[in-house]
């Protein structure tokens, strides 16, 4: 970000020609979040889409369905969270046509870590996470960076408000930090309104999360969507 | 998975070492438990043991709890990796965008021969420029049953990396009927990641193995015991570097684990003592180096193939620390 006139700072403000590169990414905004239960899993985001000081839209949301079981939400770059969907996609239904079965969680996040290594020189700018249920109908999330590095976790924060949302989940999902506590195992309903008030608090102190927060849940009855109000300034 | 029943794997044993951790210098440790990685009987070609990296396979909902002790994924072992890997390797180009995000960078891993085999640590702290992206990442990551490597640079490249060793070692078995050693596994590494010398790739890996038999297999007993033995280290860097030695540590914090380690390592060593040192090495360097800590993985290589011990979160060793220097903590 520039300002016109050095003003005082004339004495110690670079004022030689700079290069200046086209770079072919950018950044989008978006916060997503996954928690895993004992037999469930939650992905969230937040649905604002922004680019430097404008919004774009207010209703994209950064969760895509991929399976019964599982759901990925995808947060940075929007052109590179499209592309890798659409093969993510592409490359499911190919697996589901020689193999006759869907892809496990598990599975899926082993692909996606390959697909995003063949990129390793140049990168898919996507923050992922995925979230469903593993072959033994346990909660199961995987958290990537951008070139494919990945593991199983309980739960886990990506995107712009990610080191604000992670301490917190910490704190109230595993309970870290604390001395003298109960390790209450989490409830689908508690978590439900953990996510809802995380990115509440979220969408309060980062500039790109706001709008709305759209929940997936993920049980073995299937994946149901709820769609919650956040702050839109 | 086809090779799963090749390789009958049995159940798994629980090696317990004797709870008498008394005379080793830096204090007492909270038992060196040793949990057996998987049964490595050393009979014929087709007994491969292909790791599945527990951190990717089991559930980790214990909601607070520090991961109780769990033997290794002998039953379950991961889709076949050769189905998903794309059809070429990334490839490399001269060009390279500037990026807009850190990659993950920053460890402290160690690696010494003793008597009792390799002794290999590493921390768990996974940091991206100021950010810590995972506290619990694996560092060390089994290649077969008698090699372990550890990873330092960017995690994925290294996860990744592993992999294709791996892979590659298992096709040379099944080809050639005998198993890689560890100088020719950091060989075929240090190949592998030549053409990407230049480019921002960055991995620096010690693997630590155990080559030929049980007993050390048909080599002369020369002058270096280690010869006698079939403990090997080789460190490998995408740099091109490739060394073989008796003592390596990597990664931000080493040289204050080479402080301790150059004080503490004697190929004397029992195992108990051998730990302590590699833990104790991991422990001051989380404590100096700003992008280590959170908890130590320590790994054994022997003839009988790598045994893990229970991951410790250094945090409880800094108040006991306090606790015996009789200062309050803070």
């Amino acid at each position: 970000i520039t300002f016109g006139d050095p003003g005082k700072m004339r004495d110690y403000h670079y004022t030689g020609p700079v290069e200046h590169r086209f770079s072919p990414y950018s950044f989008n905004g978006g916060t997503v979040l996954a928690v895993a239960g004992e037999d469930f899993a939650i992905v969230a985001s937040d649905t604002r889409l922004s680019e430097g000081y404008s919004i774009h839209s207010r209703d994209s949301p950064k969760c895509y369905k991929l399976t019964d079981t599982t759901v990925v939400g995808c947060s940075g770059f929007h052109g590179d969270c499209l592309t890798l969907t659409k093969i993510i996609d592409a490359r499911l239904k190919m697996y589901k046509h020689s193999n006759n079965k869907t892809m496990t969680s598990g599975a899926i996040a082993a692909m996606l870590s390959t697909i995003l290594y063949g990129r390793r020189f140049f990168p898919y700018y996507v923050y992922n996470i995925i979230g469903g249920l593993d072959e033994h109908g346990k909660g199961a999330v995987y958290s990537f960076d951008p070139v494919g590095s990945y593991q199983r976790d309980t739960y886990k924060a990506g995107g712009s408000a990610s080191a604000m949302l992670q301490p917190l989940l910490d704190n109230q999902i595993g309970f870290k930090n604390m001395e003298g506590v109960q390790h209450v195992p989490l409830t689908q309903e508690k978590a439900v309104q953990l996510v809802k008030d995380v990115f509440i608090s979220a969408a309060e102190r980062d500039v790109y999360t706001g709008d709305a927060l759209r929940v997936c849940i993920i049980t073995k009855e299937g994946i149901s969507e709820q769609t919650v109000p956040l702050r839109k300034d | 998975m086809a090779l799963q029943d090749l390789c009958k794997l049995q159940e798994v044993l629980v090696d317990r070492l004797s709870a008498g951790c008394s005379s080793e210098p830096f204090g007492t440790t909270t038992g060196c438990n040793y949990v057996s990685g998987s049964p490595f009987s050393d009979a014929g070609m087709f007994h491969f043991y292909i790791p599945a990296a527990e951190y990717l396979e089991e559930s980790p909902i214990r909601f607070g709890q520090i991961r109780p002790v769990r033997s290794v994924g002998a039953a379950s072992s991961p889709d076949s990796p050769a189905l998903s890997w794309p059809p070429g390797l990334p490839l490399a180009s001269s060009h390279c965008v500037p990026l807009p995000f850190p990659m993950a960078h920053g460890t402290t891993t160690l690696a010494f021969l003793f008597q009792g085999g390799v002794m290999v640590a590493a921390d768990t702290r996974s940091s991206c420029s100021g950010l810590v992206a995972c506290p619990a990442s694996q560092k060390i990551l089994p290649i077969h049953s008698h090699l372990v490597g550890t990873t330092s640079g960017t995690s994925a490249d290294c996860a990744l990396w592993k992999r294709i060793l791996a892979r590659e070692l298992r096709l040379y078995q099944l080809r050639h009927g005998r198993r890689v050693s560890t100088s020719g596994a950091a060989k075929l590494l240090a190949r592998m990641l030549h053409p990407f010398k230049g480019t921002e790739l960055c991995v620096g890996a010690t693997l630590c193995g155990w080559d030929g038999g049980a007993a050390g297999g048909g080599r002369d007993p020369g002058k270096n015991p280690s010869s006698v033995s079939g403990a090997s280290l080789c460190y490998v860097c995408s740099d091109g570097t490739r060394l073989q030695g008796a003592l390596f540590s990597v990664g931000s914090g080493s040289p204050y684990a080479y402080s301790i380690l150059d004080q503490g390592v004697k190929w004397g060593l029992t195992v108990d003592q051998a730990t302590a040192v590699a833990r104790e090495a991991v422990y001051r360097a989380t404590h100096r180096d700003a992008y280590s800590g959170n908890c130590v993985d320590v790994y054994r290589v022997s003839s009988e193939g790598w045994t893990r011990r229970t991951r410790e979160d250094l945090k409880e060793e800094y108040y006991r620390e306090e606790e015996r220097r009789g200062r309050p903590s803070e």
